[in-house]
């Protein structure tokens, strides 16, 4: 196996994140550490406020850490700039927000396509790869539909489309099936479970055991801390 | 589980006799519920008896071929137009620990909790692997029958958990 693949895609290093100062202080993550390799699912369980989503936006370079590193393919993103840290989080970073974050002003193509284009790929391109996605996760027909003329799943499934476009090597998704039924959550999954296998690495926050038993790993947090994980870590089986 | 419908159901498919009514069950639950042969003839001589089914001929190897009466096929009609009755809670191992653990001297609940939860989550782990595997929509609908039942055990889990953390925090009684 050649070196890069060894390396995790995601590496968080005794991560700590307190929001606020003293008496008011709230630790929302305790010098947790955690790795997700290329072709590994890992979900994160735990209860309202233990600090999963905060783990996902740290993981994503959305926030920074009060201590600790987070290391995307080897690149830590408390150590570089702001334009190199957006960089990546527009070409090697899919994330799929818990509240969607769809841009209301832009079409459901658009907003699919529009990371692809901020990246220089040709509008055509961009739009062929954008219609690809939607039609994987079965709404090919909605493209031209603004968010606010679609129900909830639709949209959420929009959110997923614009986190899968293009070669994401890093997925990070927060409660991504939480406006699915069923069987359209079960659909989402498999999707899911289909691009890591295909090689990227992806870290899946929900409250829904069938969908976490997706993944590869599962870990459990509570208080801002791991306090339990099933499944085999990858690291484990590769050494 | 109700054997004798599960066999009407299968003979209304087709006439087949005991040892293949046992291999299309199985195959039909993904043998999630093993069936002995001696169960299968035993079940089809009281149907016989009850006129549900009849046995008819044997083929070249000597097997009796059973198959649906008119009075079987009705049997199986109410059964499927029917709900399942809800009986009496089986005995469950687990609902029993926890109610124990919470009092035991010297034990800590939640650990018996998160260790359960762990071994629920790797079995419907084990589920969702099967499930990648096939393409035959019976043997899912099955294995999602089991997904769903572990999943409701981690939630009662993860609730119980939730529970007895509030009752820490507030022994006052305070909810
Ligand atoms: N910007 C902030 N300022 C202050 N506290 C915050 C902030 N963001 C999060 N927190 C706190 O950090 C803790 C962890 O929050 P987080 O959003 O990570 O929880 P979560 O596990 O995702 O919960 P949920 O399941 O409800 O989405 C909570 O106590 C929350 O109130
Ligand atoms: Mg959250």
């Amino acid at each position: 196996m050649n070196a890069p693949e060894t390396r995790p895609v995601l590496e968080l290093a005794q991560v700590t994140r307190i929001h606020g100062a003293g008496g008011l202080a709230v630790h929302a993550l305790r010098e947790v550490s955690f790795e997700t390799y290329a072709g590994e699912l890992v979900a994160v369980m735990g209860p309202s406020g233990s600090g999963k989503s905060t783990l996902l936006t740290l993981a994503g370079g959305l926030d920074q850490p009060t201590s600790g590193r987070v290391l995307v393919e080897g690149t830590d993103l408390t150590a570089v700039g702001s334009a190199e840290r957006a960089k990546l989080r527009r070409t090697s970073i899919g994330y799929v927000f818990q509240d969607f974050n769809l841009i209301p002003a832009l079409t459901a193509g658009e907003n699919v396509s529009l990371p692809l284009e901020l990246d220089g790929v040709p509008t055509r391109a961009a739009r062929a790869a954008a219609s690809t996605a939607l039609g994987e996760l079965g709404i090919a027909d909605l493209a031209d539909r603004f968010p606010d003329e679609m129900s909830g799943g639709q949209q959420q499934r929009v959110a997923i489309a614009r986190a899968v476009v293009g070669d994401r090597r890093l997925i990070l998704a927060d409660e991504p099936t939480g406006a699915l039924d069923s069987v359209t959550g079960e659909d989402i999954l498999r999707l899911l479970r289909a691009r890591c296998d295909a090689g990227a690495a992806g870290v899946l926050v929900t409250h829904e055991p069938r969908h976490a038993a997706w993944a590869d790993r599962v870990v459990f947090l509570r208080d801002g801390a791991v306090v339990d994980e099933a499944g085999e870590p990858m690291a484990a089986v590769r050494s | 589980m109700s054997v004798k419908h599960a066999l009407l159901a299968l003979l209304d498919e087709e006439p087949m006799y005991g040892y293949q009514l046992r291999a299309a069950f199985e195959e039909r639950t993904a043998e999630t519920w093993p069936l002995n042969i001696g169960q299968v003839y035993t079940t089809l001589s009281r149907l016989e008896r009850d006129g549900l089914v009849e046995g008819g001929d044997t083929d070249d190897d000597g097997h009796q071929i059973y198959k649906l009466t008119d009075a079987g096929r009705a049997e199986l009609t109410d059964w499927f137009g029917s709900a399942v009755p809800r009986t009496q809670p089986p005995r469950d191992e687990l609902a029993i620990k926890v109610a124990l653990a919470v009092s035991a001297p010297g034990l800590d609940p939640t650990a018996v909790i998160q260790r359960q939860r762990s071994a629920t989550m790797s079995a419907l782990q084990g589920y969702n692997r099967l499930k990648r595997q096939t393409t035959d929509l019976a043997y899912e609908l099955v294995l999602d029958s089991l997904a769903f039942a572990a999943e409701a055990e981690i939630r009662w889990l993860d609730h119980c958990d939730a529970r007895l953390r509030r009752v820490a925090d507030h022994p006052d009684g305070a909810r």
